[in-house]
Protein backbone atom coordinates (compact mmCIF):
# COMPACT_ATOMS: atom_id res chain seq x y z
CA UNK A 1 0.00 0.00 0.00
CA UNK A 2 1.39 3.23 -0.82
CA UNK A 3 0.92 6.09 1.35
CA UNK A 4 -1.37 8.79 0.11
CA UNK A 5 1.15 11.75 0.98
CA UNK A 6 3.22 10.00 -1.79
CA UNK A 7 0.24 10.33 -4.37
CA UNK A 8 -0.34 14.15 -3.43
CA UNK A 9 3.00 14.97 -3.35
CA UNK A 10 3.24 14.27 -6.41
CA UNK A 11 0.24 15.51 -7.68
CA UNK A 12 2.12 18.81 -6.24
CA UNK A 13 5.22 18.25 -8.42
CA UNK A 14 3.10 17.81 -10.89
CA UNK A 15 1.26 21.24 -11.10
CA UNK A 16 4.25 22.88 -10.16
CA UNK A 17 5.69 21.80 -13.22
CA UNK A 18 2.25 22.71 -15.00
CA UNK A 19 2.16 26.67 -13.58
CA UNK A 20 6.03 26.53 -14.33
CA UNK A 21 5.41 25.71 -18.36
CA UNK A 22 2.01 27.89 -18.27
CA UNK A 23 4.61 30.91 -17.30
CA UNK A 24 7.40 30.06 -19.16
CA UNK A 25 6.57 28.73 -22.60
CA UNK A 26 5.89 31.10 -25.47
CA UNK A 27 4.04 28.68 -27.68
CA UNK A 28 0.18 29.02 -27.73
CA UNK A 29 -0.37 25.07 -27.96
CA UNK A 30 2.11 24.52 -25.44
CA UNK A 31 0.34 26.86 -23.05
CA UNK A 32 -2.53 25.02 -23.49
CA UNK A 33 -0.94 21.56 -22.46
CA UNK A 34 0.46 23.17 -19.58
CA UNK A 35 -3.46 23.12 -18.66
CA UNK A 36 -4.06 20.22 -18.96
CA UNK A 37 -0.88 18.83 -17.46
CA UNK A 38 -2.36 20.95 -14.23
CA UNK A 39 -5.79 19.46 -14.45
CA UNK A 40 -3.64 15.49 -14.82
CA UNK A 41 -2.29 17.17 -11.56
CA UNK A 42 -5.49 17.52 -9.86
CA UNK A 43 -7.15 14.32 -10.60
CA UNK A 44 -4.27 12.23 -9.46
CA UNK A 45 -5.07 13.82 -5.92
CA UNK A 46 -8.42 13.78 -6.11
CA UNK A 47 -8.24 9.60 -6.98
CA UNK A 48 -5.82 9.56 -3.94
CA UNK A 49 -8.05 10.93 -1.57
CA UNK A 50 -10.97 8.95 -2.93
CA UNK A 51 -8.97 6.03 -2.60
CA UNK A 52 -7.91 7.36 1.22
CA UNK A 53 -11.19 8.07 2.02
CA UNK A 54 -12.74 5.19 0.83
CA UNK A 55 -15.51 7.14 -0.63
CA UNK A 56 -15.88 6.91 -4.85
CA UNK A 57 -16.83 11.05 -4.80
CA UNK A 58 -13.32 11.97 -5.81
CA UNK A 59 -13.61 9.67 -8.71
CA UNK A 60 -16.48 10.48 -10.23
CA UNK A 61 -15.33 14.46 -10.10
CA UNK A 62 -12.73 13.05 -12.24
CA UNK A 63 -14.81 11.92 -15.01
CA UNK A 64 -16.37 15.52 -14.73
CA UNK A 65 -12.83 17.08 -14.87
CA UNK A 66 -12.08 15.00 -17.85
CA UNK A 67 -15.35 15.55 -19.58
CA UNK A 68 -14.52 19.28 -19.01
CA UNK A 69 -11.10 19.40 -20.21
CA UNK A 70 -12.43 17.45 -23.35
CA UNK A 71 -15.00 20.93 -23.79
CA UNK A 72 -12.22 22.86 -23.20
CA UNK A 73 -9.75 21.09 -25.47
CA UNK A 74 -12.19 21.33 -28.76
CA UNK A 75 -13.17 25.19 -27.90
CA UNK A 76 -9.84 26.22 -27.40
CA UNK A 77 -8.22 24.80 -30.15
CA UNK A 78 -10.74 26.43 -32.04
CA UNK A 79 -9.74 29.62 -30.81
CA UNK A 80 -5.88 28.85 -31.40
CA UNK A 81 -6.94 28.30 -35.51
CA UNK A 82 -8.84 31.25 -35.38
CA UNK A 83 -5.49 33.19 -33.45
CA UNK A 84 -3.23 31.41 -35.85
CA UNK A 85 -5.48 32.32 -39.31
CA UNK A 86 -5.62 35.75 -38.54
CA UNK A 87 -1.97 36.67 -36.81
CA UNK A 88 -0.24 34.09 -38.93
CA UNK A 89 1.77 33.41 -35.72
CA UNK A 90 1.17 31.05 -32.60
CA UNK A 91 3.63 33.06 -29.96
CA UNK A 92 1.81 34.50 -27.32
CA UNK A 93 3.75 37.37 -27.44
CA UNK A 94 3.08 38.03 -30.63
CA UNK A 95 -0.81 38.32 -30.04
CA UNK A 96 -0.77 41.57 -28.12
CA UNK A 97 -4.14 43.63 -29.96
CA UNK A 98 -5.35 44.50 -26.61
CA UNK A 99 -2.02 46.43 -25.42
CA UNK A 100 -1.48 49.83 -25.87
CA UNK B 1 10.77 -1.98 -0.31
CA UNK B 2 7.21 -3.32 -1.24
CA UNK B 3 6.01 -4.03 -5.00
CA UNK B 4 3.70 -1.54 -4.98
CA UNK B 5 6.17 0.64 -3.59
CA UNK B 6 8.54 0.23 -6.73
CA UNK B 7 5.91 0.96 -9.35
CA UNK B 8 4.80 3.81 -7.61
CA UNK B 9 8.04 4.82 -7.69
CA UNK B 10 8.77 4.10 -11.61
CA UNK B 11 5.97 5.70 -12.66
CA UNK B 12 5.93 8.78 -10.46
CA UNK B 13 9.73 9.04 -12.25
CA UNK B 14 8.11 9.08 -15.83
CA UNK B 15 5.30 11.79 -14.88
CA UNK B 16 8.27 14.20 -13.29
CA UNK B 17 10.52 13.43 -16.26
CA UNK B 18 7.51 13.82 -18.75
CA UNK B 19 6.54 17.04 -17.40
CA UNK B 20 10.00 18.13 -17.20
CA UNK B 21 10.38 17.08 -20.99
CA UNK B 22 7.31 18.98 -21.99
CA UNK B 23 8.94 21.98 -20.72
CA UNK B 24 12.41 21.54 -22.13
CA UNK B 25 11.54 20.22 -25.92
CA UNK B 26 11.67 23.59 -28.24
CA UNK B 27 9.20 21.59 -30.56
CA UNK B 28 5.40 21.71 -30.14
CA UNK B 29 5.10 17.95 -31.50
CA UNK B 30 7.92 16.73 -29.09
CA UNK B 31 5.71 18.57 -26.13
CA UNK B 32 2.90 16.67 -26.81
CA UNK B 33 4.05 13.76 -26.88
CA UNK B 34 6.09 14.02 -23.27
CA UNK B 35 2.25 15.12 -22.18
CA UNK B 36 1.12 11.21 -23.15
CA UNK B 37 3.83 9.76 -21.13
CA UNK B 38 2.27 11.81 -18.16
CA UNK B 39 -1.14 10.51 -18.87
CA UNK B 40 -0.04 7.43 -19.80
CA UNK B 41 2.16 7.04 -16.16
CA UNK B 42 -0.76 9.21 -14.53
CA UNK B 43 -3.13 5.61 -15.85
CA UNK B 44 -0.71 3.36 -14.62
CA UNK B 45 -1.07 5.07 -10.98
CA UNK B 46 -4.94 4.99 -10.97
CA UNK B 47 -4.55 1.15 -11.72
CA UNK B 48 -1.98 1.34 -8.88
CA UNK B 49 -4.65 2.89 -6.54
CA UNK B 50 -7.45 0.53 -8.19
CA UNK B 51 -9.15 2.86 -9.59
CA UNK B 52 -9.38 0.77 -13.06
CA UNK B 53 -12.65 2.64 -14.95
CA UNK B 54 -10.62 6.25 -14.21
CA UNK B 55 -7.78 4.75 -15.53
CA UNK B 56 -9.17 3.09 -18.83
CA UNK B 57 -11.07 7.32 -19.30
CA UNK B 58 -7.73 8.50 -18.92
CA UNK B 59 -6.14 6.03 -21.70
CA UNK B 60 -9.10 6.70 -23.62
CA UNK B 61 -10.15 10.41 -23.27
CA UNK B 62 -7.32 11.81 -22.62
CA UNK B 63 -4.33 9.75 -24.52
CA UNK B 64 -6.71 8.78 -27.29
CA UNK B 65 -9.04 11.72 -27.97
CA UNK B 66 -7.70 15.22 -26.41
CA UNK B 67 -4.23 14.71 -27.60
CA UNK B 68 -4.88 13.48 -30.73
CA UNK B 69 -6.62 17.14 -31.32
CA UNK B 70 -4.01 18.54 -30.11
CA UNK B 71 -1.24 16.73 -32.32
CA UNK B 72 -3.71 17.10 -35.46
CA UNK B 73 -3.58 21.13 -34.66
CA UNK B 74 0.14 20.78 -34.33
CA UNK B 75 0.34 19.51 -37.79
CA UNK B 76 -2.46 21.71 -39.34
CA UNK B 77 -1.30 24.94 -38.33
CA UNK B 78 2.81 23.72 -38.89
CA UNK B 79 3.46 24.53 -35.92
CA UNK B 80 7.80 25.11 -35.92
CA UNK B 81 10.26 25.39 -33.24
CA UNK B 82 8.80 28.30 -30.19
CA UNK B 83 11.32 31.58 -30.00
CA UNK B 84 12.15 32.95 -27.17
CA UNK B 85 12.54 36.88 -26.73
CA UNK B 86 14.81 38.04 -24.63
CA UNK B 87 11.63 39.23 -22.28
CA UNK B 88 10.36 36.03 -22.10
CA UNK B 89 14.14 34.49 -20.78
CA UNK B 90 14.03 36.88 -18.09
CA UNK B 91 10.44 35.25 -17.22
CA UNK B 92 11.96 32.13 -15.80
CA UNK B 93 13.99 32.94 -12.80
CA UNK B 94 11.01 34.97 -11.51
CA UNK B 95 8.53 32.22 -12.49
CA UNK B 96 10.73 29.25 -10.91
CA UNK B 97 10.85 31.10 -7.41
CA UNK B 98 6.90 31.44 -7.92
CA UNK B 99 6.44 27.48 -8.47
CA UNK B 100 9.12 26.62 -5.75
CA UNK B 101 6.79 29.19 -3.41
CA UNK B 102 4.09 27.24 -4.48
CA UNK B 103 5.40 23.94 -4.14
CA UNK B 104 6.81 24.94 -0.41
CA UNK B 105 3.10 25.79 0.46
CA UNK B 106 1.24 22.69 -0.48
CA UNK B 107 4.18 20.59 1.13
CA UNK B 108 3.91 22.37 4.36
CA UNK B 109 -0.13 22.01 3.91
CA UNK B 110 0.26 18.73 3.54
CA UNK B 111 2.81 17.69 6.41
CA UNK B 112 -0.05 19.61 8.89
CA UNK B 113 -2.92 17.79 7.30
CA UNK B 114 -1.08 14.09 7.17
CA UNK B 115 -2.76 12.78 10.15
CA UNK B 116 -6.43 13.71 9.79
CA UNK B 117 -5.80 12.15 6.50
CA UNK B 118 -4.49 8.99 8.32
CA UNK B 119 -6.86 9.20 10.52
CA UNK B 120 -9.92 9.24 8.10
CA UNK B 121 -8.26 6.19 6.00
CA UNK B 122 -10.42 2.91 5.68
CA UNK B 123 -9.55 -0.63 4.85
CA UNK B 124 -11.79 -2.16 2.39
CA UNK B 125 -11.81 -2.86 -1.51
CA UNK B 126 -13.79 -0.17 -3.19
CA UNK B 127 -15.88 -2.00 -6.37
CA UNK B 128 -14.93 0.91 -8.48
CA UNK B 129 -17.15 0.71 -11.90
CA UNK B 130 -20.20 -0.25 -10.53
CA UNK B 131 -19.86 2.44 -7.81
CA UNK B 132 -19.01 4.57 -9.87
CA UNK B 133 -21.81 4.31 -12.14
CA UNK B 134 -24.51 3.90 -9.26
CA UNK B 135 -22.81 7.47 -7.93
CA UNK B 136 -23.15 8.84 -11.41
CA UNK B 137 -26.47 7.68 -12.15
CA UNK B 138 -28.02 8.34 -8.56
CA UNK B 139 -26.35 11.13 -6.76
CA UNK B 140 -24.70 13.09 -9.67
CA UNK B 141 -27.60 12.29 -12.48
CA UNK B 142 -28.03 16.19 -12.80
CA UNK B 143 -24.53 17.44 -12.85
CA UNK B 144 -23.89 14.13 -15.11
CA UNK B 145 -26.95 15.88 -17.49
CA UNK B 146 -25.39 18.97 -17.55
CA UNK B 147 -21.97 17.76 -18.96
CA UNK B 148 -23.65 16.66 -22.02
CA UNK B 149 -25.55 19.95 -22.30
CA UNK B 150 -22.15 21.13 -21.94
CA UNK B 151 -20.56 19.31 -24.68
CA UNK B 152 -22.45 20.05 -27.41
CA UNK B 153 -22.09 23.34 -26.81
CA UNK B 154 -18.33 22.65 -27.06
CA UNK B 155 -19.46 20.94 -30.27
CA UNK B 156 -21.08 24.14 -31.49
CA UNK B 157 -18.98 26.68 -30.56
CA UNK B 158 -15.42 24.43 -31.82
CA UNK B 159 -17.58 24.11 -35.17
CA UNK B 160 -18.77 28.11 -35.68
CA UNK B 161 -14.70 29.21 -34.28
CA UNK B 162 -12.66 26.98 -36.95
CA UNK B 163 -15.06 27.44 -39.88
CA UNK B 164 -13.81 29.17 -42.71
CA UNK B 165 -15.12 32.85 -43.40
CA UNK B 166 -17.12 32.80 -46.88
CA UNK B 167 -16.20 35.54 -48.50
Amino acid sequence: MVPTEYYVILSAILFGLGVFAFIFKRNVITIFMSIELMLNAVNLAFVAFSQALGKLDGQVFVLFVIVVAAAEAAVGLGIIILIARNRQTLNVERVDLLKL
Amino acid sequence: MTAPLIVFFVLAALAVIGAISLILQKHPIHSALSLIVVMVALAGLYLLMGAEFVAAVQIIVYGGAIMVLFVFVIMLLNAGVEEHTSLSKIAGPPGLLLVLALAAFVAATIAKSGASVEAARQTGALSSTKGISEMVFKDFVYPFELTSFLILVAILGAVVLAQREKS
